[in-house]
């Protein structure tokens, strides 16, 4: 073969090779959410919103307690983990612009975003769990925060470095000090991108599990207080699926549904946002 | 040159991070109410000669200043300096448009709510300095618009009218014409002739035309040094050194 055909031959493996990964990859993704699509419309009813869960074994309840507890969670999460990731990342994007301080902490939270959740979770478990002996609502929304945070501060600091140094000059030149320069010139250039860091953020803990499971661990009955354990629907759908209940399995697979619809919005909304703000430029 | 002196400066020398020396000695006097160009080939240290004068400088950590830098006879490079009232008395315009994210009407309240000024002064304010900066026509229907949305020439007009509402008695001006077309030029020119009746201008110019058109007085820089400093007409007529007229004369730079 002259070599002309050789390098077209090797061409056409690689691409075969390329190409059928990627339908295996694909094959598979559209499998889990047509199955989660088909089998969660199925089970969704409205008793699923409004009845807490029926004693194992009977039918009917449903899963008010989980939502519930989930926002919960979740809403505190927020709470704690979008201020401390904003002000960190404006540490490291203004204060210590380019110090080798600011660097490593930038690296650190790189490799804390790919720290496995379950990391998270026991570590919660021995600072907040264990020394007040039982779980808690906080415990878990503190897991979720510490999982936010990294995730918050390094879309922070990449917003606010992209802010053109010429703009807080300009600022300066007026008379302001830095934390006017920051609050009313920079946040306002970047607020866009924050906001959608911050969306992604949510979308990156509301499917958590391993960080709730010892953490807030699960409560049958509906609660809404957070010193005690709270339900939390990525929980119950573990504890569900794993159940050998079939309305149990129904439910699950409903719960399942609803959290991949939510994270798919968040995340479609977040991108939406980026290539809005920032694609056409 | 008779006329009441806004700004001394005596055996200036600055230095950036690291030590490297950027101006040499620099002695010159600023005229109130007159336009000064500072003109030189690049890298000879004008920029950073103006930036000295708001102590823009101050930004970045290892700069050092030596010598005096007297604005109505204090000493602006005093330690005990509060740099925050300086750079509101001392305005600047940068090269390229840097209009903020916000409205325009926005963009000229900045530097008012900074400053103690009541509201009820805000609306005179914005309209009397965008009028000074010949802007007002152009934006009096749109003030709630993204500043984003005015031309290169109306957002380098904006910024001008940005510096002037907080009412500086010095502004300073680098290279504000590079980034536009020549119409918007000239209509910078013509306000810098305007502004000089209240103001004490000061601008860096790579357009030697320019320095000619607008100034009074004129400064020839090179590597860091004060070349020449005189009336600006001498400066183009009867340069009295050497360097200074073959930069003016285009043998180069």
């Amino acid at each position: 073969m002259s070599r002309d055909k050789i390098r077209r031959f090797e061409n056409s493996i690689a691409l075969s090779l390329c190409t059928l990964a990627t339908f295996f990859g694909l094959f598979w993704l559209i499998f889990i959410l047509g199955d989660v699509i088909v089998n969660g419309i199925g089970a969704l009813n409205l008793g699923l919103f409004v009845n807490d869960p029926a004693p194992p074994g009977v039918e009917g309840g449903g899963l008010r307690n989980a939502f519930v507890g989930h926002l919960m969670i979740t809403f505190f999460a927020t709470l704690i983990g979008v201020p401390i990731g904003l002000l960190g990342g404006t540490f490291l994007a203004e204060y210590a612009r380019g110090s080798r301080s600011a660097r490593i902490i930038s690296v650190l939270s790189d490799i804390m975003v790919s720290v496995p959740s379950i990391v998270i979770g026991t570590f919660v478990y021995v600072i907040l769990v264990k020394p007040v002996g039982h779980f808690s609502g906080w415990a878990g929304a503190v897991a979720l925060a510490f999982i936010m945070i990294p995730v918050v501060l390094r879309t922070t600091e990449d917003m606010l470095t992209l802010i053109p140094w010429s703009l807080r000059e300009a600022a300066f030149a007026l008379g302001a000090p830095y934390y006017k320069v920051i609050v009313k010139v920079v946040y306002r250039g970047a607020a866009a991108g924050i906001f959608t860091g911050v969306l992604l953020s949510i979308a990156r803990v509301v499917g958590e599990t391993a960080p709730l499971l010892f953490t807030s661990f699960n409560n049958a009955f509906f609660s809404v207080n957070m010193n005690e354990p709270v339900s939390s629907l990525t929980v119950t759908i573990f504890q569900y699926a794993m159940g050998p209940y079939e309305n149990w399995h129904a439910q699950a697979w409903a719960a399942s549904f609803i959290i991949t619809i939510v994270i798919l919005a968040l995340t479609i909304v977040g991108r939406s946002i980026i290539s809005w703000r920032y694609g056409k430029r | 040159m008779s006329g009441e002196i806004k700004i001394e400066v005596k055996g200036l020398n600055f230095y950036y991070s690291g030590g490297i020396h950027v101006l040499k000695n620099i002695t010159l006097p600023v005229n109130k109410n007159t336009v000064t160009a500072l003109i030189g080939p690049s890298g000879c240290g004008k920029t950073t000669f103006l930036r000295c004068l708001n102590r823009m400088h101050d930004l970045y950590p290892g700069n050092r200043y030596e010598g005096e830098i007297l604005m109505d006879g204090k000493d602006i490079l005093d330690m005990d300096v509060d740099i925050i009232r300086l750079r509101s008395r001392v305005g600047m315009v940068f090269q390229k448009p840097t209009p903020f994210p916000m409205s325009i009407l926005e963009n000229i309240t900045f530097g008012l709510k900074l400053m103690d000024i009541r509201r009820s002064e805000f609306v005179d304010r914005v309209e009397e300095s965008l009028k000074n900066a010949a802007l007002w026509d152009e934006t009096k229907d749109r003030l709630q618009e993204s500043a984003y949305s005015l031309s290169g020439g109306q957002q380098q007009r904006l910024c001008i009218a940005r510096a002037l509402a907080v009412e500086p008695d010095v502004i300073l001006m680098d290279e504000p014409c590079s980034a536009l077309d020549p119409i918007a030029t000239a209509r910078i020119e013509d306000l810098i002739a305007e502004l000089k009746r209240n103001y004490t201008v000061v601008i860096v110019t790579h357009n030697m035309q320019q320095a000619a058109r607008v100034s009074e007085f004129a400064g020839f820089f090179m590597t860091g040094e004060l070349i020449e400093f005189d009336v600006t007409k001498r400066i183009f007529t009867a340069p009295s050194n050497k360097l200074t007229e073959d930069y003016i004369t285009g043998r180069f730079g």
